[in-house]
């Protein structure tokens, strides 16, 4: 959260709770403060489409605050109706009447003076994988299937760590270029890339996931990706071309090791 | 005056017709200018024989003789014209199963209505029962009309399939047929029989109907299910149990799913048609009685409408329970966005039945004090409704995904998963009930001794289960996802606690009540009419675009894993374009049913008398 942003709007609505001002600047208080929280409130912003998304919502429940009693909307539609008719406001009223257009031609204006970029683009991150896949011409039920070291975390620790460890090798000699040194995704070629490689400290990330779903992902890369994925746009190589499968395995293994997080369990069938 | 607003009224969707023939006319006309014409030429008789002529005449033997020798082909697929096959079966299927969950959810809503009329000894009620199950009769044919469309459909343009699905299913079909007898018998006896039996007597044919509708649309919906989860065949399709077939995963869900949804659909319509009552009112007296009418459809439409997210939940966990892979695919990839659409439209549904309740509040004299809580459930509703609606996948451009520092943006992220969802929408539901508890409280005191305690027991029960609900939201971002899916059973457990313990409470509570402001109804403002309105089409947009979901999710396949889709139109149409669709659906289903309506208000009309204008 940026403080200072905050801060500043709660401070705001101080002066109005002292002021005592009418329903109608509350109401567009309301809508201004929540949007000024959204858009410059967080360290790490918000994208545009989802506070639009949420502006939208909290639109429609302001209009039903200002409407939902007989004296709110008396409130509400009193000074809006002493503006219009009111001798007094003229002036005022002529101003309005040309700001709505000038606004937003203003809006055109700075919608259309940012710089160039790439249009949105609706990548499902996480598509849903095939149920099967053919790795070194060895076929792997996605569903069905385990990490096949796994296992040993429980009956052998040590033969574990020695596939952790390799993992790990397998990790800092191929990935870390792009997953960075932390595993937070940011290696040394992410300047170039879009979509930007995975953070696998998220913790919505990784433990979301089940480890033949990453198999599938690591195997394949970017090419096998389904349509709504956004195949050819990644740039995650399809690295069974480069390894064997019990280094996928491993790295996947190194993978959690590594943020401590722990794969997302098999759903079990309820019949 | 009153015959010329009845007939501008007819005008409107007359004009509409008219326009609609209008353009499809224009526009046949303007392609076909384009299009390749023969050059006249003299008829081939009257020209001498040439030898292009004889070349001809020729060619037609010989193609009448490969006519001729053609063997007979089973066709796999036929192409529907200009909208093909699959938009043609959705759209006649999509209308046959509104028809069909309104004709279900008709005697439902009239049972119910008409129980609590014999219970309370309120004549007006009955009559409202008995007014609605008026349009049983119409809709009822209309829906067996769409029925047989849809079976010709499906024999004409998916004949192999569906001689599949026949094959699979051929024990099923009798039961259905008499279970169809036995509808008509029940629906017109109940109708017919209106008043001339002993109330228990019509009532019990009233659960009859009930009954047997349920049993129609669990047997349907184990044709549809299986075409989801397919079981009890072998993985080329072959039938091993039948019973298998019937009850596969999605079966229990989904016949629960929609048995609650169609009562939730049936108050809606009920609702949305006193409301248009409502607008076309001239009297005071009328506009109290459809007033009164919308407020009972709501009633019931928003009590069935609590229970259904987590209806919701179970089916989606019994598809991930059948496939992973199809459970991903609905949450998590394609159709991921189709559930944004479905949060958007529910969080309005739940922020349109508090509105008209506290819209409702100013009924009644002096529900003041109750207004002021209306800014906390609205501020409860926003935030719940933003959470839900916050997409796992983000739409984003790079610059913003890089200042995010990844896909996934750090706080939005925690909010886009199970967790916050189901913590969300059980907090809705909480909050809805307590719109509910307040309006009921407007214009009446509890006069009970220990009133106090009463009202501070609810209170703590209430508190209780919010924070259930939300400690356990929290927990589960802390447990591994198979703890965390069986973490929405206790949050959906204290929900349903809180709602019946602090009901039966309030029931006790207000025994004997102290009168304090009398409700007027008919008078409240014009829009609350339109939100009833806009609860039904939003409602009736939901089922269009969750059908989809439901059927869209097999993708390129029949039977999910088993029969593949080798048509043409086995792909996945583009969000614009399924919500096209199920626009055009709902569209032409509410013109049908405003027909339905009309149909029935001819009841009331005074009979037509010569020399009489029009
Ligand atoms: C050339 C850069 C690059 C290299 C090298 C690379 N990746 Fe990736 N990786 C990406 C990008 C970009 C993404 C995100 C886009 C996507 O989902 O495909 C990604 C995504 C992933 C994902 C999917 C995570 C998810 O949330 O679905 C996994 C798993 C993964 N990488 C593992 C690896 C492993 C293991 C290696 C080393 C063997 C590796 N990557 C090497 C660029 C790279
Ligand atoms: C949250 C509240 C929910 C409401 C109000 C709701 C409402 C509805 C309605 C009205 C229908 C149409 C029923 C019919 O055709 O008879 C429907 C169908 C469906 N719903 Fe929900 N639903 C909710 C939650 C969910 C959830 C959480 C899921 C799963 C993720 C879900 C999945 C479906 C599916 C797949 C169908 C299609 C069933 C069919 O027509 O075959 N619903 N829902």
């Amino acid at each position: 959260m940026n403080i200072l942003v905050v801060l500043a709007v709660v401070a705001a609505f101080g002066l109005l709770r002292f002021g005592r001002v009418s329903l109608l600047v509350w109401a567009g208080a309301w809508w201004v403060g929540i949007y000024v929280l959204l858009r410059f409130g967080f360290t790490a912003p918000i994208p545009a489409s989802v506070v639009s998304l949420y502006m939208g919502i909290v639109s429609i429940a302001i209009l039903a605050y200002v409407s939902s009693s007989q004296e709110r909307r008396d409130e509400i539609s009193r000074p809006l109706v002493r503006f219009m008719t009111d001798k007094r406001y003229t002036a005022f009223l002529a101003a309005t009447v040309v700001a709505i257009p000038a606004l937003a031609a203003a809006n055109v204006y700075v919608q259309m003076n940012v710089p160039l970029q790439p249009p949105l683009f609706s990548r499902t991150v996480h598509p849903a994988s095939p149920s099967e896949i053919t790795v070194h011409d060895k076929k792997i039920d996605l569903d069905a299937g385990e990490n096949p070291f796994r296992h040993l975390e429980a009956s052998s620790p040590t033969e574990f760590r020695t596939h952790v460890e390799n993992g790990r090798k397998v990790y800092y000699r191929n990935c870390v270029f792009c997953h960075g040194d932390n595993l937070a995704g940011n290696g040394m070629f992410v300047h170039g890339l879009d979509p930007i490689p995975t953070n696998f400290t998220d913790k919505g990330t990784l433990p979301m996931l089940r480890e033949t779903f990453l198999f599938w992902r690591i195997a394949k890369g970017g090419p096998g990706l389904p349509e709504e994925g956004g195949p050819w746009d990644t740039a995650m190589p399809a690295w069974e071309k480069f390894l064997k499968e019990e280094e996928m395995w491993e790295a996947i293994l190194f993978l959690y090791d590594s943020t401590g997080q722990r794969p997302r369990a098999k759903e079990e069938a309820a019949k | 005056m009153v015959v010329s607003r009845k007939l501008l009224f007819l005008l409107g969707p007359v004009a509409g017709i008219v326009m609609f023939i209008a353009v499809v006319w224009m526009a046949t006309v303007f392609v076909g200018r384009n299009e390749y014409k023969d050059p006249y030429r003299a008829p081939a008789a009257t020209a001498d024989s040439t030898p292009r002529a004889e070349g001809v005449a020729a060619e037609k033997d010989e193609a009448e003789k490969k006519a001729q020798e053609k063997p007979y082909a089973e066709a796999e697929y036929r192409r529907f014209p200009v909208v093909g096959s699959r938009v043609a079966i959705w759209a006649v299927a999509q209308l046959h199963l509104l028809f069909a969950a309104f004709v279900l959810a008709v005697p439902i809503f009239a049972f119910i209505i008409e129980a609590i009329g014999y219970k309370t000894g309120d004549p007006r009620y009955d009559r409202l029962a008995h007014e609605f199950s008026r349009l049983l009769s119409v809709s009822f044919s209309l829906t067996a009309t769409f029925g047989a469309f849809l079976t010709f459909m499906l024999i004409i343009l998916y004949p192999k399939f569906t001689n599949y699905l026949m094959s699979v299913f051929s024990p099923t079909f009798l039961p259905y047929v008499l279970l169809f007898f036995a509808e008509a018998f029940f629906l017109y006896t109940y109708y017919y029989g209106w008043g001339k039996f002993h109330p228990l007597v019509h009532l019990g044919l009233g659960l009859g109907l009930n009954v047997v509708g349920t049993g129609i649309m669990m047997i349907a919906n184990s044709w549809l299910t299986f075409m989801m989860s397919p079981s009890g065949v072998s993985s080329k399709g072959a039938l091993i149990s039948l019973t298998d077939a019937i009850y596969n995963y999605t079966w229990m869900p989904i016949n629960v799913h929609r048995f609650i949804a169609n009562i939730a659909f049936g108050g809606s319509i009920a609702a949305a048609y006193a409301a248009v009552k409502f607008l076309q009112a001239e009297t005071d007296e009328e506009r109290a009685h459809y007033d009164w009418m919308g407020y009972i459809g709501n009633f019931v439409a928003i009590s069935a409408f609590l229970p259904l997210p987590f209806a919701g939940y179970w089916l989606a966990k019994e598809i991930y329970a059948y496939s992973q892979t199809l459970g991903l695919t609905m949450m998590g990839g394609a159709f991921s966005w189709l559930f944004i659409i479905q949060a958007v439209l529910i969080g309005n549904l739940f922020l349109a039945a508090n509105y008209y309740l506290w819209l409702g509040m100013g009924r009644v004299e002096g529900a003041q004090p109750f207004q002021r809580f209306v800014k906390y459930l609205l501020a409860a509703i926003v935030l719940c409704f933003m959470i839900w609606a916050t997409p796992r996948s983000i739409i984003a451009t790079v610059s913003e995904v890089r200042a995010m520092g990844g896909s996934a943006h750090p706080v939005l992220g925690f909010l886009g998963v199970m967790s916050a969802k189901n913590t969300a929408v059980n907090i809705l539901i909480l909050t809805t009930f307590m719109s509910f508890l307040l309006y009921r409280r407007t214009g009446k005191v509890a006069s009970v001794t220990w009133a106090k305690t009463g009202h501070a027991l609810q209170l703590s029960i209430f508190a209780a289960a919010a924070f259930v609900v939300i400690f356990l939201g929290v927990y589960g971002y802390f447990v591994e996802a198979s703890v965390r899916i069986g973490l929405s059973v206790p949050q959906v457990g204290a929900v349903l606690l809180a709602m019946v313990s602090i009901t039966a409470i309030d029931i006790f509570l207000f025994r004997k009540p102290r009168n304090t402001g009398a409700v007027r109804w008919g008078r409240i403002p014009a829009i609350s009419q339109y939100v009833l309105i806009f609860i039904a089409v939003t409602f009736t947009w939901l089922m269009g675009l969750m059908g989809y979901v439901r059927s869209g999710l097999r993708q390129h396949w029949h039977v999910y894993g088993i029969i593949r889709d080798n048509s043409p139109d086995a792909f996945t149409p583009t969000l614009g374009f399924a919500t096209e669709v199920v626009s055009v659906t709902v569209l032409a289903f509410f013109l049908l049913i405003g027909f339905v309506f009309w149909i029935a208000s001819l009841h009331d009309r005074p009979d037509f008398e010569r020399g009489q204008s029009l």
